[in-house]
């Protein structure tokens, strides 16, 4: 048992019904308790989203325990079939159904005999993967039984590709974090490139258009977290190439662009040095003139972000193209890199090597928050739990991975992908620093809140007390660093057990500390 | 369909969306405020949690998850060893007056002890321990705090009666002692339902002004201050969901239970009132006037002239269903179907002899009750009927919406104030906030535009 106040990463159904609920026309139905069904509340929620959300529970409850539910489950799956006539019918286990240990499989091959549907159970182990890695493996699943399906009808023409280079994009998802316009971005940056898209999964595709996966040339997997699996499996049994370099930042985009072009010329016979060329022709134009980071990055405003502290914490793909792109593009300090997607460690650690002081691997905020308190970083790049840990210690907090709440799903245009995606980051980094000039102002002229009372602390020990002349030297630091200086000062005067605080020990603490 | 004479009462499927029950902790925590509130479960229960709840898992709460693992559930490792271990760190952190484990589907479905193992740890660990099983396999959403209350009946002191304390020649101990006089007139009547302390003080002088005084709460508003019960008290509840609770009362505790509508709308809490007062021979003073005070206010009027005619679909998700419909017929609006998990005719009789009344009076057709409601079912009646107002889960209410029918969500219901008098206001300016939403959106010639969805898409 462990003591738990909150989670990064959902169970393993959540990651099954996002996959299932982005097909089109595929219905999902948990095999679940009264009140499991939150998943269409998130997804109407928080995706505002306009359709009733394409899953079902067939309901566990008294009767279910002392009769077995293989009765209800093949009439629910058998009752959808006939009132929404998906193309697929996904049974999906969640933990309550993994403890009864029915054979929920059986149930399926029952239920596919009378149905028009095609029907598979969802093959995910609630107590050893989290939602991340079941959807992984769930969008795996279903791209291989409509891959083996279509091979068993002879009728295919999977083998050819398509004439000129195209490419699938694996892995756009809802509830994902700004997938959407992540896709968007891609997708025209593809077709900048003269790519075309083939098929992006699982967000809008119907099942029945994954036979023609195996058309494209390679294939695309923008997040770490989802679509590897499915990118591997075409990889072995097609032959399919797949660039997994996240391109988010301007060198990293660069780098997707350059996969592009070496995979493209190995299959085309012609026209190859004229790839590279073009290629870099349009790298170089976006970065000088489409994105604004890499100027932005020279700007003298950005100077003064040059060694700031900064602290990251997400998704093993946000957190790690984050902590490149600070460390590397902004010239800013990353003093710990961290990520919760633990099954992915050791990816995330050879990712952000030489690039952070400190690497995190945890799936406790307290631990997180903890951290933070210590590092004192001038900024945070976390997920909604570090905002929060942010807002208590008044450190700004830029949002750049789940888990996320409804503000994180923006209805204006915001990628993170792609040039434009330099663009909102950039927007993002230099918003979350308090602004260089005002800084400065600040610091000259003693901040303009020099009648705030400074009662706010994060110890609760009331064994110090500041003198009037202490506090209104205080009250002349710059807010942003008040705190900090604050806990300093009170850290040295009980070291030397001092009680009342005044200038002179605030001085002697600033030497001490300097020292 | 909708001549009947009198309630039609229909079972459905029990395909339909609610909360887990588990959610009763994000209002109980808040309400016993010496407790903690330890839900022993899954993932997929913090989950929800943690999303249901919103930003309130920020303000460091005083509940949390005691997560299984798999080696929990295979039995390697030992429940009550690792139940110790949690508490004692609980106990350390912010040392509570009351532990209350909630036992989830999946304790009942691995048949975890629990409260066999309470007893035994509250002992070790000096600090008492309830057991509720709020489970999704047994009850929805606000049965959570039925079952929750339903074991902290059993935790409440004994009532000693003023004779038995005679023969037995026990000193009498009761702080009340210099008021005895005052209280002599009536039994002791104890309310139970979790309401936020300003809606249980305005109900508590209500019933003071008829010269009743209430002995106590369940809950109250910390564990120690929990009422005495025992035979010869009276006990009346707030809220439709506390079945289990009332039975708890009457058969383990010896109370007397004071079966009443339910103090939601005016007309609810009149007839609240008066039932009170009918058993305990006092003649309800001035209750009349004020019911009609209340809806001849002009707020009210201007919110009553909005949804006067219009109809309503309860999809049904937290028990309120009956006496919401009841006070919105009361208003004038006509009710379809009344959607609801679990139907307690005995306990709610009062409250759905009230209903029937007010059709009659109102002069229009019975309203269908379906427990145990199909969502899917459901929706086709949607389409069919056009309701002006649908109040039903998160889960329907964007889709809908997207379909030119109007919705409220039902769970505001459970948060808002909605009791007594004074805040028959609140639940109208819930009901209306949709439509008043319609007529200034109207203006823009936007609303068609944004539906490009048919209905018949379903």
């Amino acid at each position: 048992m462990k003591l738990a106040y909150w989670m990064y990463a959902g169970p393993a159904h959540i990651g099954t019904l996002r996959v299932a609920s982005s097909f089109k026309n595929v219905h999902a139905i948990m095999h679940a308790p009264l009140g499991d069904d939150y998943f269409n509340v998130m997804r109407s929620m928080l995706e505002r989203e306009r359709d009733f959300t394409p899953v079902t529970a067939s309901i566990v409850d008294r009767h279910v325990l002392a009769r077995g539910s293989q009765e209800k489950v093949v009439e629910n799956i058998t009752r959808k079939d006939k009132e929404e006539q998906p193309d697929l019918i996904l049974l999906t286990p969640t933990c309550t159904s993994s403890i009864l240990q029915e054979d929920l499989k059986n149930f399926v091959d029952r239920a596919a005999l009378e149905s028009v549907s095609d029907v598979i159970l969802a093959d995910v182990n609630h107590y050893r993967v989290n939602e991340l890695q079941a959807a992984d493996r769930t969008l795996e699943q279903i791209v291989r039984f409509y891959l083996e399906k279509a091979k068993k009808n002879a009728s295919n023409s999977i083998k050819e590709k398509t004439e000129r280079p195209s490419a699938n994009i694996l892995g756009m998802f809802t509830l994902g974090f700004h997938n959407q316009h992540d896709c968007k971005e891609i997708k025209r940056l593809l077709n900048d490139l003269g790519i075309t898209v083939n098929e992006i999964i699982p967000e809008g595709c119907s099942v029945l258009n994954l036979q023609n996966l195996p058309k494209a040339w390679f294939n695309i997997v923008p997040y770490r977290e989802i679509g590897l699996m499915s990118a591997i499996y075409l990889e072995k049994e097609y032959n399919m190439p797949y660039i997994a370099t996240t391109p988010m930042g301007i060198v990293d985009t660069a780098a997707f662009i350059r996969e592009i072009a070496q995979i493209i010329t190995a299959q085309m016979v012609e026209e190859k040095e004229n790839i590279y060329k073009t290629f870099e022709n349009y790298i170089e134009r976006q970065t000088k003139y489409v994105s604004q980071a890499a100027w932005f990055s020279r700007s003298i405003d950005c100077q003064n972000l040059t060694g700031k502290k900064a602290f990251v914490f997400g998704d093993a793909t946000h957190a790690a193209s984050m902590t490149k792109i600070l460390a590397r593009e902004m010239g800013i300090r990353v003093v710990c890199a961290g990520t919760y997607c633990k099954h992915d460690a050791d990816w995330f650690r050879e990712q952000v090597l030489g690039f952070c002081d400190e690497v995190l691997i945890s799936e406790d905020h307290t631990q997180v928050g903890d951290i933070i308190a210590r590092l004192e970083p001038a900024a945070i790049f976390g997920t909604q739990m570090e905002r929060h840990v942010g807002k208590r210690l008044d450190i700004p907090c830029g949002v750049i991975s789940a888990p996320i709440h409804i503000q994180n799903f923006p209805l204006g245009y915001r990628p993170f992908l792609g040039y434009e995606g330099t663009n909102q980051i950039s927007d993002l980094v230099y918003n979350s620093f308090s602004l260089g000039m005002e800084d400065h102002l600040l610091e000259i002229f003693g901040g303009h809140d020099t009648k705030e009372v400074i009662t706010k602390a994060l110890s609760t020990d009331s064994d110090l007390t500041w003198a009037p002349d202490g506090l209104s030297e205080l009250n002349k630091i710059p807010g942003f660093v008040r705190g900090k200086i604050k806990r300093n000062t009170e850290k040295y005067a009980r070291q030397q057990k001092i009680h009342k605080i005044t200038v002179e020990v605030m001085y002697a603490a600033k030497e001490a500390v300097d020292a | 369909m909708l001549q009947e004479e009198k309630l039609v009462f229909e079972c459905e499927t029990g395909n339909y969306h609610t909360f887990c029950p588990i959610s009763c902790v994000s209002w109980l925590y808040q309400k016993i405020e010496d407790s903690f509130f330890l839900v022993i479960g899954t993932k997929t229960c913090g989950y929800f949690l943690q999303n249901a709840l919103g930003v309130m898992i920020f303000a460091e709460p005083r509940y949390a998850m005691a997560e299984l693992e798999e080696s929990d559930i295979s039995a390697k490792l030992n429940d009550y060893k690792e139940l110790k271990r949690l508490c004692l760190q609980i106990k350390q952190d912010r040392n509570p007056s009351v532990i209350v484990w909630i036992g989830t589907c999946t304790t009942e479905i691995i048949k975890m002890d629990l409260e066999g193992m309470a007893p035994r740890l509250e002992s070790e660990i000096g600090i008492p321990i309830v057991v509720a099983r709020a489970n999704g396999l047994d009850y929805a959403f606000t049965q959570g705090e039925d079952t929750v209350l339903a074991a902290m009946a059993q935790k409440c002191p004994e009532y000693i009666s003023d004779e038995k304390m005679k023969t037995n020649k026990i000193e009498s101990k009761t702080p009340n002692l210099n008021n005895h006089e005052e209280l002599k007139k009536h039994p002791n009547l104890v309310l139970f339902g979790s309401l936020p302390s300003t809606v249980a003080t305005s109900l508590s002088l209500e019933l003071k002004r008829q010269g009743i005084e209430i002995s106590g709460w369940l809950p109250s508003q910390r564990y120690g201050d929990l009422p005495m019960l025992g035979e010869g008290v009276y006990v009346c509840a707030v809220n439709p969901f506390l079945s289990r609770t009332a039975t708890t009362l009457m058969r383990r505790r010896k109370c007397k239970l004071i079966s009443a509508p339910f103090p939601i709308g005016p007309d609810g809490t009149r007839a609240w009132v008066e039932k009170i007062c009918n058993t305990f021979n006092i003649i309800p003073q001035g209750l009349i006037e004020r019911e009609e005070q209340i809806f001849k206010s002009q707020q009210m009027q201007d919110y009553l002239d909005l949804i006067r005619g219009k109809s309503v679909f309860f999809t049904g998700d937290n028990l309120l269903e009956i006496s919401l419909a009841r006070f919105l017929i009361k208003c004038g609006m006509i009710v379809y179907e009344i959607g609801i998990p679990y139907m307690d005719k005995r306990f709610q009789g009062a409250e759905l002899t009230l209903l029937e009344k007010t059709c009659k009076e109102k002069n229009i057709p019975m309203p269908r009750i379906v427990e145990k409601p199909d969502n899917y079912y459901q929706m086709q009646r949607i389409r069919e009927l056009q309701p002006d107002l649908v109040i039903t889960g998160m889960a329907h209410a964007n889709p809908l919406e997207a379909r030119g029918i109007t919705t409220k969500w039902s769970v505001e219901f459970t948060f808002a104030q909605i009791h007594g008098f004074a805040n028959a206001r609140d639940i109208l300016e819930l009901v209306t906030r949709p439509l008043r939403r319609n007529e200034s959106l109207k203006a823009l010639g936007i609303t068609s535009a944004v539906y490009n969805h048919n209905f018949s898409e379903i």
